[in-house]
C-alpha cells in the first residue's frame, strides 16, 4: 500500500502525466462531470460519477476504422489508427471498472476487436472507492463491491491522502515509475474507510435488489412475460439509457464517400432505435416492446447465458437518473422478478 | 388554489370508467424514489390505487402519447396540466389523433420540481422529497432532512410558466387560471444581445454535449413524423452520431426549424435532455421572432389556427425586413 497526501496531489498527477496521458474527472457547469486530460492546476472532482463512463476511452461514440483510396482499378486500404500512446484513467468507480470486464468479453473474444484491444493495452485504470454512494446505486446486486473497486490500481481517497494499491502488473509498473512521489503506508486508514462504506451500502434504498431470478438460460422464463407490455408502454424509444450505459456495446458501421475514396467509420447504435439490427431480410424487432425487451433481456439473461453467468448491468444507476420517463432496469427487475 | 390530490383524480377516473366513458387512464406511476415518476397506462381503478401518483414530479406531457393511444379501442382518459393542453390542441390542429377517442380532464398545476436543481443544491443521496406549501423537505442519505424554498427548485419552464389556463378539456378539476405575462423571453434576449461570435460559441459549447440520444425529438409533441429523416436509412441523412460539430448543430437546428410555428414551448425537450442542453431556447427564439414579425401567436391556443408561417397575408413582413441580423 502506497500513499500520497492530498496536499501533494498535483505532484502525483504530474508524476503520472510524465509517464502517460492522464485523465481525471472534473466538475463542469450545471453539475456536469467529465473526464478531462490533466493539465497543471486541474482539480479532481469528488462527484460520485462522471456523466459518461470510462467506456468512452476504449469504445468511443464515433471512430474512423479505415479508409479506402481509389485510384483507377486499385483500392488501397489505409489503417487510420493513430492511438498508441499510454494513458491513465484516474478515479474510475467499481461499477465502471466491472463494465470494462463486460466489454472485454465482447471485444476481446474471437474475432478480437483490435481497435478496442489496442486501447485496453495502452490504458491503465486507477479505480476509486465510493465513499458517498447514492440512492440510484445498486452495484451490490451484481456482486460488485464499491469498497473494493479493483482496476489496475485500487485507490482510496481519505480526508488527507490518496491510498494506492496495485492490483495488476500494469498497475505495479505505473506505481514503480512514480515511486518518488509515493510514501509507504499501512492499510489502517483504508480499512476504516472500507468499514464506513460498508455501513452506507447497507443503508442504500436499492440494497435488497436481487438478480437471483435472472441469469443464464432464463430466456424462456421471461421472454413471453405479459409484463413487457406495461413496462415498455411509455418508452420513448430514445437512446439515452444505451448511451449513458457503461456496458452497452452495439455499434453501426458506415461508409462515407470522400473526395478521394471511402471512409469507413463506426458509431454507437442503440437497440432502442427503429432500424436497430435491420437487415436485408427485414426488421426482426418491429415494435418498441420487442426492442425494449431486447435491452433488458440482454443485460439480465442473454449476456449471462453467453458469458458464464456474468450480468451485463453493473448497477451504476446512470439510466436510473437519466431516462426521460424514469423507466429503468431496477423497475424491470422488480416487476419481472417479483416485488420483493 | 384548491390542492389537487391523487385521491381526487382516482375518484374522477373511477367515475368515468364506471360511466363507460373511458376504459383506461393515462397517468403518472410512482417510482422507487419520489422523483422518478413514469408515464403509465392504468387499466383499472385498482391499478391506480396501487401506483398512481400526482405531485411535484409529474412533469411529463401526455399529449403526444395520445397519437398512439387514440388508435386503440375505446376512449382513454388523460389528465392535462395547462401547458399540456396547448400541445393537445396543436396535435388536433395537425390531425394527429381522434378527439373522440380521448376524454381530457384539465388539472391545475403549481409548477413541477426539477430534481437536478435539488441535486445541485444539496448533492446526491436523495431518499425522499415532499412539498409542504412553499417548502420542499428532502430526506437525504448523508445530511438528514434538508429544507429548500420550492420556488428555487422549480423547473425553468415552470418558473417562466406562460399559462395557467387550460385551452382544451372535457372537464376541469379545480379552478382554471389565466394566461401569464411571463419572462420566458428574457434568456433569448440575453442571447440576442451577444455578438454573433459569442452566440456561436455559446451554442457550440452547448450542442457539443449532445450525445444524439434523440430524447428531445422523441418526447417532442411537435415531432410526430412516422419516420424521422434522421432515422431513415434511405433518407441519405440518417445519422446516429454526430461525426463533427457541423452535424451536432445540424440536427438541432433542423429540428428547431421543423417545429417553428408549431412548438407550443412546453419545454419537454430541455426537461428530458440527459446533458442539460437548454434546447428550448432555440424554439423560443423562433417564437419570439414570429411574434415580432407577424404579431403575437401562440401555437395550440386554439384548434385549427393557421400559424403565421403557413398563412400568407398582404401585411406580412417582407423577407428583406425580416432578416435582421444584429451586425
Amino acid at each position: 500500500m502506497k500513499k500520497v497526501l492530498l496536499a501533494n496531489s498535483s505532484a502525483l498527477f504530474n508524476a503520472i502525466k510524465e509517464n502517460a496521458t492522464l485523465y481525471i474527472p472534473v466538475d463542469l457547469e450545471k453539475g456536469r462531470v467529465a473526464y478531462k486530460k490533466y493539465a497543471d492546476g486541474m482539480v479532481m472532482s469528488d462527484a460520485l460519477k462522471t456523466d459518461r463512463s470510462a467506456k468512452d476511452f476504449f469504445f468511443p461514440q464515433t471512430e474512423n476504422l479505415m479508409e479506402f483510396k481509389v485510384d483507377g482499378k486499385n483500392i488501397e486500404v489505409i489503417d487510420t489508427r493513430s492511438e498508441n500512446e499510454d494513458f491513465v484513467v484516474f478515479g474510475v468507480r467499481a461499477c465502471d471498472v466491472r463494465s470494462l470486464e463486460v466489454l472485454d468479453k465482447v471485444f476481446l473474444a474471437e474475432p478480437v476487436d483490435t481497435y478496442y484491444k489496442n486501447r485496453r493495452e495502452h490504458g491503465v485504470i486507477v479505480s476509486m472507492a465510493c465513499s458517498r454512494p447514492t440512492e440510484t446505486c445498486f452495484c451490490g446486486t451484481f456482486g460488485i463491491d464499491a469498497a473494493n473497486p479493483q482496476g489496475d490500481i485500487e485507490c482510496y481517497k481519505t480526508a488527507d491522502a490518496f491510498y494506492l494499491d496495485a492490483k495488476t502488473e500494469k498497475g505495479k509498473a505505473l506505481l514503480e515509475k512514480i515511486a518518488p512521489v509515493l510514501e509507504d503506508a499501512d492499510d489502517t486508514a483504508v480499512n476504516e474507510q472500507k468499514a464506513e462504506i460498508k455501513k452506507i451500502l447497507d443503508k442504500l434504498p436499492l440494497k435488497d435488489l436481487s438478480a437471483e431470478k435472472f441469469g443464464k438460460d432464463k430466456t424462456d422464463e421471461f421472454f413471453n412475460s405479459p409484463e413487457w407490455k406495461n413496462l415498455s408502454e411509455s418508452c420513448l424509444g430514445c437512446g439515452t439509457c444505451t448511451f449513458v450505459c457503461p456496458t452497452c456495446q452495439c455499434y453501426d458501421i458506415k461508409d462515407f464517400k470522400t473526395n478521394t475514396g471511402v471512409q469507413r467509420y463506426r458509431c454507437w447504435d442503440s437497440c432502442m432505435y427503429s432500424d436497430f439490427t435491420k437487415m436485408s431480410a427485414g426488421q426482426p424487432r418491429l415494435t418498441q416492446l420487442e426492442r425494449f425487451r431486447q435491452r433488458f433481456m440482454h443485460k439480465l439473461v442473454y449476456f449471462p447465458t453467453n458469458n458464464d453467468g456474468m450480468f451485463s448491468c453493473v448497477g451504476c444507476g446512470r439510466c436510473v437518473s437519466k431516462c426521460p420517463i424514469s423507466m429503468n432496469i431496477v423497475k424491470v427487475m422488480k416487476t419481472l422478478g417479483g416485488k420483493e | 388554489m384548491q390542492k389537487i390530490t391523487r385521491e381526487m383524480l382516482i375518484e374522477k377516473a373511477a367515475a368515468l370508467i364506471a360511466e363507460g366513458k373511458v376504459n383506461r387512464v393515462l397517468g403518472w406511476k410512482n417510482g422507487e424514489f419520489s422523483y422518478d415518476v413514469t408515464p403509465a397506462l392504468f387499466e383499472s381503478v385498482e391499478e391506480m390505487q396501487k401506483d398512481f401518483v400526482f405531485g411535484d414530479f409529474c412533469g411529463a406531457n401526455f399529449s403526444k402519447y395520445l397519437v398512439k393511444e387514440a388508435k386503440k379501442d375505446g376512449a382513454v382518459l388523460v389528465f392535462l396540466k395547462p401547458c399540456d393542453t396547448y400541445s393537445f390542441n396543436q396535435l388536433l390542429t395537425e390531425h394527429r389523433f381522434d378527439r373522440e377517442k380521448v376524454y381530457a380532464v384539465g388539472i391545475p398545476c403549481e409548477g413541477m420540481i426539477d430534481v437536478n436543481k435539488i441535486k445541485l443544491s444539496i448533492g446526491d443521496g436523495l431518499l425522499s422529497i415532499a412539498s409542504e406549501g412553499d417548502t420542499v423537505k428532502v430526506e437525504t442519505l448523508y445530511d438528514g432532512v434538508k429544507e429548500l424554498n420550492r420556488n428555487e427548485v422549480l423547473s425553468e419552464r415552470c418558473l417562466n410558466c406562460k399559462s395557467k389556463k387550460h385551452v382544451a378539456y372535457d372537464e376541469l378539476i379545480g379552478e382554471d387560471g389565466e394566461v401569464i405575462d411571463s419572462n420566458r423571453f428574457d434568456e433569448v434576449e440575453k442571447l440576442e444581445k451577444m455578438s454573433a461570435d459569442e452566440r456561436f460559441a455559446f451554442w457550440q459549447n452547448e450542442l457539443s454535449k449532445c450525445i444524439r440520444c434523440n430524447a428531445c425529438r422523441d418526447v417532442c409533441p411537435a415531432c410526430t413524423c412516422e419516420k424521422c429523416v434522421f432515422d431513415n436509412p434511405n433518407s441519405g441523412v440518417e445519422n446516429k452520431a454526430a461525426a463533427n460539430s457541423f452535424e451536432e448543430r445540424m440536427f438541432h437546428i433542423i429540428r428547431a426549424f421543423h417545429v417553428a410555428g408549431r412548438c407550443t414551448d412546453c419545454g419537454e425537450c430541455s426537461r428530458v435532455c440527459p446533458q442539460h442542453i437548454p434546447l428550448h431556447l432555440l424554439n423560443r427564439k423562433f417564437i419570439k421572432d414570429i411574434n415580432s414579425f407577424y404579431g403575437d401567436y401562440q401555437a395550440g391556443e386554439e384548434v385549427g389556427s393557421r400559424a403565421p408561417l403557413v398563412n400568407y397575408t398582404k401585411e406580412d413582413i417582407e423577407p428583406c425586413d425580416a432578416v435582421k441580423g444584429d451586425e
